[in-house]
């Protein structure tokens, strides 16, 4: 195939330990260390992997959101990505409008394979690789945690519940992926002084036709419910008691 | 009034647990009629088992050879055909119902409220994000269909004892056979199911080895609790993915939970915070599980588990 789309989404760093603002207006982000969306991070060197062996021929990163988000796109290149593409919105914007711009990118670019994370760690959506493929009309594998591509269709395993499914899709196709599906690499530092030179487009959410008002109004945060304080015991003896004390053993 | 259509979840012979606690989820919904739709190869006993669910007022069938497996691109367009008349459309937070939902959503032209926790309103919920580190309450139009995943694990399953109509319905849509089920990996176990269990003992990267783990599994078959783990145990290949407890594994619910060489990161915590009684083994006294734990032990687990099963 000639071409993998990758979608990359900037997101409060993996390590942050979010915090509710005080009014309930949202998590705070200032000052917060941003990266790229880990389960993108995967998608990406999935995605360089199958260039690497020869099996496509351009990687190109995409990210929505503000001008900021080309951070996230530079680490792409200099993971080795050959361009990226911002779709440029100061506003929020929902799992459905995001899919729909991806959608203006994949009819534009025609790549034989979409691959985005599973879910963001942000939102825990979870919901915009089975949107952008819905509204494709193409095949969507989730979760996935291998892909073996065979010219015209991809056979891909995938993570659920009660262990390990394996479907073939015909390409093209939408691939969320799983944490195991491969372990992302370093960038080294040269590679970050080569993606200063590599393409980045810009293109304004509003040039694709894709109004940004969220459909959902998040309307409060709040911080989760606190367990109590529990009690602490000294060996196997007291923690037996304990539980019978319970009535759980 | 509001008419709430929940996708059953299930194997071609049986209801899978997770549609029952859909259920008491969507009976919160003011006023609400609740229709179940079963799409199968053969739906009859599936559909008579979700048509003894509390609550339930149609059991919908669709029998078609192509639903003899979960394929969301074969679904979601039945599902869509059957939308019209309907307030809400419900699935579990299952990998099944992730899979599926947000497909169903985008075909109707709607977004998608994922893992449900609370219901505030007929269109209005509260859902976790940041991996449980905030809550966050989300209004949908009242104009449009509403789709959501729930999560089960904060539910309760209703009863059974209802005998609901089951009606078999004819969908009239075009197929899709781009995606094709190959074969499902499932590791065959004896012991109870991970996701409804009443016990469950989980084991974290201190165990070491896949040898080690099964210091896990003596305790579990003692306790008669379900097996669990950490994305670390995992990762090392000390047990398969079914097993993670967690964030992106599974979110459970037991009435007790047995941590043992498991830090305590938050991507886990937020897959047993519903638990009933969670106790912590650990050697490591600052581990961020005690901060969870209702009964906590520093202690190496080498030496207190086996403690722990000569004692059962």
């Amino acid at each position: 195939m000639d071409k993998i789309l990758v979608g990359l989404k900037r997101v409060v760093d993996y390590n942050v330990r979010v915090r509710v603002k005080t009014d309930g207006s949202g998590v705070e982000t200032d000052g917060v260390k941003m990266s790229i969306n880990p389960f993108d991070e995967i998608a990406l060197e999935e995605a360089l992997r199958i260039k690497e062996r020869g099996a496509a021929t351009e990687v190109i990163v995409v990210s929505i959101g503000s001008a900021e988000s080309q951070q996230q796109l530079r680490t792409g290149l200099a993971m080795g990505a050959d361009r990226a593409i911002l779709i440029q919105t100061d506003d929020s914007i929902d799992a459905l409008s995001r899919a729909r711009a991806l959608l203006e990118i994949a009819n534009r670019e025609d790549p034989g394979l979409i691959i985005l994370g599973k879910q963001a760690i942000d939102d825990d959506n979870n919901q915009t690789g089975q949107m952008l493929a819905a509204l494709w009309g193409r095949p969507q594998a989730t979760s996935a945690s291998k892909v073996e591509l065979d010219g015209t269709h991809a056979r891909v395993t995938r993570e659920v519940d009660i262990g390990l499914e394996i479907i073939d899709v015909d390409l093209p196709a939408v691939l969320t992926v799983d944490l195991r599906m491969n372990e992302p690499r370093y960038v080294k530092l040269p590679d970050i002084m080569k993606a200063k030179k590599k393409p980045l487009e810009e293109v304004p959410l509003a040039d694709i036709g894709i109004d940004p008002s969220p459909s959902l109004k998040e309307t409060l945060f709040e911080p989760p419910a606190e367990r109590q304080k529990g009690v602490m015991v000294d060996d196997a003896q007291g923690l037996l008691a304990a539980l019978k004390d319970k009535g759980l053993v | 009034m509001s008419k709430v259509l929940l996708i059953a979840e299930h194997d071609g012979s049986t209801l899978n647990a997770s549609t029952a606690k859909v259920v008491a989820c969507a009976r919160q919904i003011d006023g609400a009629e609740i229709d179940v739709v079963v799409l199968a190869e053969s739906a009859a006993s599936v559909a008579a088992e979700a048509a003894a669910l509390e609550s339930v007022k149609r059991v919908l069938t669709v029998e078609n050879a192509a639903n003899k497996t979960a394929i969301a691109a074969v679904l979601a367009p039945q599902i869509v055909a059957l939308a019209d008349g309907y307030s809400h459309i419900f699935g579990p937070s299952t990998t099944f119902g992730k899979d599926l939902m947000p497909r169903v959503a985008a075909l109707l032209g709607v977004n998608q409220i994922s893992d449900v926790m609370s219901v505030e309103g007929t269109h209005v919920f509260k859902r976790p994000i940041y991996a449980g580190n905030a809550v966050v309450t989300v209004e949908a139009p009242a104009d449009s269909i509403l789709v959501a995943t729930v999560r089960t694990a904060s539910y309760q399953a209703v009863d059974g004892g209802n005998s609901a109509v089951v009606e078999s319905v004819d969908v009239n849509v075009e197929l899709p056979t781009h995606t094709r089920f190959i074969e499902l990996q499932a590791g065959s176990s004896d012991r109870p199911d991970l996701q409804t269990a009443a016990k469950v003992v989980s084991g974290g990267r201190a165990l070491a080895s896949a040898e080690n783990f099964d210091l896990i599994l003596t305790l579990a078959d003692k306790l008669g609790a379900a097996v669990g783990a950490s994305r670390a145990a995992v990762d090392a290949g000390y047990v398969p993915n079914e097993m993670q407890v967690g964030q992106t594994g599974k979110i459970i619910a037991p009435d007790l939970y047995i941590a043992i060489g498991i830090s305590g990161a938050i991507q886990h915590v937020t897959g047993i915070k519903d638990a009933g009684t969670i106790v912590a083994i650990n050697k490591d006294e600052e581990a961020p599980i005690f901060e969870v734990a209702d009964i906590g032990l520093v202690a190496d687990l080498f030496k207190v588990v086996p403690e722990l099963i000569d004692a059962l």
